[in-house]
């Protein structure tokens, strides 16, 4: 049997693609830099943030809906992949900084003095002077970007081996990944961790050698540089999850035992998924922060994963479209609500201020949309797709509607 | 006078200011011994003073009086050979207790050998004062600054008629004994008596004793007495702090620092070289000192050790401890005495942790029992929970604002934020949890989903600051045992309201038809619906009663926390582990699981006091291994719940 190329499986994946290309295009046309400036940098910023709000949606619902964990700890990977990328940036620039306050010394300064300058400018704020063992790598980029992989593809890889090995399922491991998060968001409040505690890395959105391109510049090339992660990220996760792999992730969603029963390894499936959307979350994080120029523990509080979840499941949850669709629609809903743009809504008894009111919004929301539309906005385009009458061809083989029996008879 | 004992005399001065402005008695016997003795008086000798002060103090609280006086140089002696007391401007004649005036009287000053004999004389009357609130006074003043001299006055004044009275003055003598006693033998004898001891004075007494400096040299000193040889770079004595030792002793030069050697070498930069190395090169370390050599050479600037001479300087001498007491076998047992007392301490230390680790655990299971019952029975989590919390806490504040007297406001809130949480938690259920049956995720994110907007709507109505919610007054203070052990009342009660809702909890299972129905629905739905059970209604009970336990929860922790909107959130994370390493349910897993935790994170912190932020860290660390080896908790559930 012929199998189909991959983009003809998933004619979505095309789509997907080709709108992010027309944003991005109208976005840099529109923009300050490379356009006619109808977009303040501000909001190409915003813009360039939700595409990897998106891509970060996308490998959670590659767990959520594709595997069937709801992982409460994202956040963590994507705030620690923030965190990676944030301490190259803070240390090259500072070290750009105290080289050229030295070079007014009378002796040049050697590398420890330069080193313990860079080390006093960092972390005076928490009362220390000395560079802790985890900034080891800071001088270096390649290092720290192979880190904004490795360090939470190594998190996810350990927590999920100990986590699956002992089938913590269902709630348990939602509870259980919470619990990851917070005890990595508490551990990073300490002065003494080593990440300048609830100071967080700051003064991110300078990037160290590019001191004479404007950040209007800046923020459409990180917007570039967001869009094609997206379209990576999204390609891989859809080449992911099509497929015999994509058929095996599915069932363990749906029946975890059955899967085990029929010899597949599970846990070896899950830990794959798991840590892959780890990574890619990750590199969402690092592309995510030098556009908002800070980050601290307070990202990584437990909601924050949780908002996660909400995105991708208004957007739909089993559909990666879904989950791109919702974290954009969403969250540039909740940046136009809570940023005082909406105009207040006046009752005859109270008047509405959206400040105020937009969570209860979108937690009554969130619920409508658990109870009556499971599927989020994505249901949306399978009814319009049932919509039109499908073009069936021979019989029905068999009860399962994935089932590939009539292509067997077939062949 | 010894600088310390000037609190007795003072305390004296102002007793008989007072009893001077009465119609002062003439005291015969007194005036007799002052006109016998007015020239010792005046020039007294330590040896022979002694019988004199003794004949003064025995006339009397004049005596007593004129004696306080002389000690603290407060007595003059005017022309016409008559002694006044002088307080500030006024001015008492000695022996008549009569005010004078226009006097001006010289001075006594004698020296300190004979106030000392004078002191030691005044607190032997005053601990032998008929009135036993004075001898209270003396051991109070004697057990602040104690003296040699009080020591001797003790030994020598007649037992205290009080028993109370008397173990208190045994003790202090036994603690002076330890202080000021010059046979060592009664001194180790004393503190023998008290070894295990755990009382602040006893440690303080012991503490002098033990006090030890630091010494280097280049062989064993043969007279002191030496607590211990220290290796520099080990755990006690770092190199450096070795090395300034030896600079402190004469024993080695300043070490060349980093930056008095940059600095030295900018002094002396000329045509853009030091010591003929070009300055730009001045970078590299080598180049400074090889530029720093060149200027030692030509004698610009002082020669210093360098890293190695300091290095050879500290590997060439040795490091002693040395106590400031000679006698070694009274420092020898001081220091068993004060193991001895740290082991009492410690274990006593460790009554006040389990305390503690009680009381939290009982907030926890307050916490998480109504999550567990959600949970055990019916499958769902309840993100709300936290929430449901936060509206009892709310509950009780608005109560308060309503009813100004704090305990019946209490008793008024307790079943008031239960029907409120009840009723919340009854309409949660009936508008959306029903609807999600079988879908446990679906149901954590809808109630996910209320959760931020219960949050929101608290902040939107009483703000973001922190309400208060105070106690009454009975439930204020603390119970103190001893210096170590004590625990605030508050935490008390909340353990007796988490008793008590253990056993209501257990009541309702075991002996009332919703716990039998309850029971019947957890073990099997279908069978307990085809027994006649409604299980929607058993669920929806169930549901209300474990957000009511929540809300009377939120009561009892907005009592000792602040009430904001994200109270309830603060608790949920802690719940969760709860129910989760207790096993679902089972009252008793949770009841397990809030003690683990409580406990656990009791003793986490107690290693480190300071931060409590790495205490949690490690013990979600800890949950999260302890789930790997019991992953349905301590108490899991059997049979064919286990398996829905």
């Amino acid at each position: 049997m012929q199998r189909k190329p991959f983009i003809l499986q998933n004619p979505s994946t095309l789509i997907v693609l080709a709108g992010l290309a027309v944003f991005t295009v109208a976005v840099t046309a529109l923009s300050q830099a490379y356009g006619t400036g109808a977009l303040p940098t501000s909001m190409v910023k915003v813009l360039g943030k939700t595409l990897c709000l998106a891509l970060a949606a996308v490998a959670m619902d590659l767990v959520w809906g594709y595997l069937g964990i709801l992982s409460l700890g994202q956040m963590a990977f994507f705030a620690l992949g923030g965190y990676m990328i944030g301490q190259w940036l803070m240390y090259a620039r500072t070290e750009a900084i105290v080289a050229a306050s030295m070079a007014n010394n009378a002796i040049p300064p050697t590398p420890l003095e330069l080193q313990e300058g860079v080390a006093n400018q960092i972390f005076g704020v928490v009362g220390s002077a000395d560079l802790p063992l985890v900034w080891s790598f800071a001088h270096s980029l390649p290092l720290q970007m192979l880190l904004v992989l490795a360090v939470p593809g190594l998190l996810a890889l350990v927590f999920g081996w100990l986590a699956f090995r002992s089938r913590v399922n269902g709630v348990y491991l939602s509870i259980l990944t919470q619990a990851m998060t917070l005890a990595l968001a508490l551990w990073l409040f300490q002065n003494d961790s080593g990440f300048r505690g609830n100071n967080g890395l700051s003064g991110l959105q300078n990037i160290p050698g590019l001191d004479t391109v404007s950040q209007a510049r800046l923020s459409v090339w990180f917007l570039w540089a967001s869009a094609v992660a997206l379209g990576l990220g999204y390609l891989l996760a859809a080449w992911v999850v099509s497929g015999k792999f994509g058929s095996v992730i599915r069932a363990i969603r749906d029946d975890e035992t059955r899967v085990r029963f029929l010899g597949y390894p599970v846990e070896g499936f899950k830990l794959v998924v798991f840590t892959l959307a780890a990574m890619i979350t990750a590199i969402a994080g690092a592309l995510y922060y030098p556009q908002a120029g800070i980050i601290n523990p307070a990202e990584l509080a437990p909601i924050a994963s949780i908002y996660l979840a909400v995105w991708v499941a208004i957007g739909g949850r089993g559909r990666l479209y879904g989950a791109v669709i919702g974290a954009v629609v969403v969250s540039l809903l909740s940046s136009w609500f809570t940023g005082g743009r909406a105009p207040d809504l006046s009752l005859p008894f109270y008047t509405i201020k959206w400040v105020d009111w937009w969570l209860v919004a979108l937690g009554l929301s969130f619920v409508l949309v658990t109870l009556f539309a499971p599927r989020g906005i994505a249901g949306l385009f399978d009814w319009l797709g049932r919509a039109v009458s499908p073009r069936r061809q021979g019989r029905d083989l068999g009860p399962d509607h994935g089932a590939l029996q009539e292509q067997e008879a077939k062949a | 006078m010894t600088h310390a004992a000037r609190p007795l005399i003072v305390l004296l001065l102002t007793v008989l200011t007072l009893l001077s402005a009465l119609p002062a008695a003439a005291n015969p016997a007194l005036r007799a011994v002052i006109a016998d003795n007015l020239d010792q008086i005046e020039r007294p000798s330590r040896t022979t003073v002694g019988p004199l002060i003794d004949q003064i103090a025995a006339t009397g609280p004049e005596g007593t009086a004129l004696l306080a006086a002389w000690a603290d140089r407060s007595l003059g002696l005017t022309d016409d050979r008559r002694l006044l007391i002088v307080d500030g401007d006024v001015m008492t004649d000695a022996a008549t207790g009569a005010p004078v005036s226009g006097a001006d009287p010289d001075m006594l000053r004698p020296n300190s050998g004979v106030r000392g004999l004078i002191e030691s004389a005044l607190v032997a009357s005053q601990i032998s004062d008929p009135d036993a609130a004075m001898r209270a006074q003396a051991l109070d003043s004697i057990a602040r600054a104690g003296t040699a001299d009080h020591l001797k006055a003790l030994r020598n004044a007649p037992p205290d008629p009080d028993p109370a009275l008397q173990a208190r003055r045994d003790r202090l003598q036994t603690l002076l004994t330890i202080q000021h006693d010059p046979d060592p033998a009664s001194r180790i004898a004393a503190i023998q008596a008290l070894s295990g001891d755990v009382g602040l004075d006893f440690r303080a007494a012991l503490n002098p004793l033990l006090v030890t400096r630091r010494i280097a040299a280049t062989d064993q000193p043969g007279d002191a007495n030496i607590a211990r040889e220290l290796t520099p770079g080990g755990d006690l004595l770092s190199r450096d702090a070795a090395y300034d030792l030896l600079k402190a002793q004469d024993l080695a030069q300043p070490r060349l620092t980093p930056a008095a050697q940059r600095d030295s070498l900018a002094a002396h930069i000329a045509d853009g070289k030091v010591g003929g190395v070009p300055v730009a090169t001045l970078g590299d370390p080598a180049a400074r000192d090889r530029a720093y050599d060149a200027l030692e050479a030509a004698g610009t600037v002082t020669p210093a050790a360098t890293e190695s001479e300091a290095q050879a300087a500290i590997d060439a001498h040795r490091y002693f401890e040395v106590y400031a007491e000679p006698d070694s076998d009274v420092t020898d047992a001081a220091r068993a005495a004060q193991r001895n007392a740290q082991l009492r301490l410690s274990a006593m230390k460790g009554i006040d942790l389990g305390l503690d680790a009680l009381s939290l655990a009982s907030i926890y299971f307050l916490a998480a029992i109504g999550l567990a019952i959600t949970f055990g029975v019916m499958r769902v989590i309840n993100m709300a929970h936290g929430e449901f919390i936060m509206m009892g806490a709310y509950t009780g504040y608005v109560t308060q604002t309503l009813i100004a007297d704090r305990t019946l406001s209490l008793i008024v809130a307790l079943p008031l934020a239960f029907a409120v949480t009840f009723a919340a938690g009854v309409v949660l259920y009936r508008l959306v949890i029903r609807h999600l049956a079988h879908r446990p995720l679906e149901t954590l994110l809808a109630t996910f989903g209320v959760s931020i907007a219960l949050q929101q709507i608290a902040k939107n109505v009483f703000g973001t600051q922190a309400r208060p919610l105070t106690s009454p007054a009975w439930l204020e203070g603390a119970i103190t045992v001893n210096d170590v052990i004590s625990i605030s009342t508050i935490r008390v009660a909340i353990f007796v309201l988490a008793l008590l809702f253990l056993g209501l909890f257990l009541f309702i299972m075991k002996r009332t038809r919703l716990g039998l129905e309850v029971r019947a629905v957890t073990q099997n739905p279908g069978m307990a619906a085809s027994m006649g059970i409604n299980p929607d209604r058993i669920a929806m009970m169930t549901f209300g009663l474990g957000s009511g336990i929540a809300g009377i929860a939120g009561v009892a922790i907005g009592l000792f926390a602040k009430v904001t909107s994200e109270l309830g959130q603060d608790y949920i994370v802690q719940s969760f582990m709860t129910v989760v390493v207790g096993g679902v349910g089972n009252i008793w897993g949770t009841l397990a699981g809030a003690g683990l935790i409580g406990v656990l994170s009791k003793v986490i912190e107690s290693f480190n006091p300071s931060n409590t932020l790495a205490a949690q860290t490690f013990m979600i660390l800890f949950i999260v291994i302890f789930i790997q080896f019991r992953p349905r908790g301590i108490i899991p559930q059997r049979g064919r719940a286990a398996e829905a």
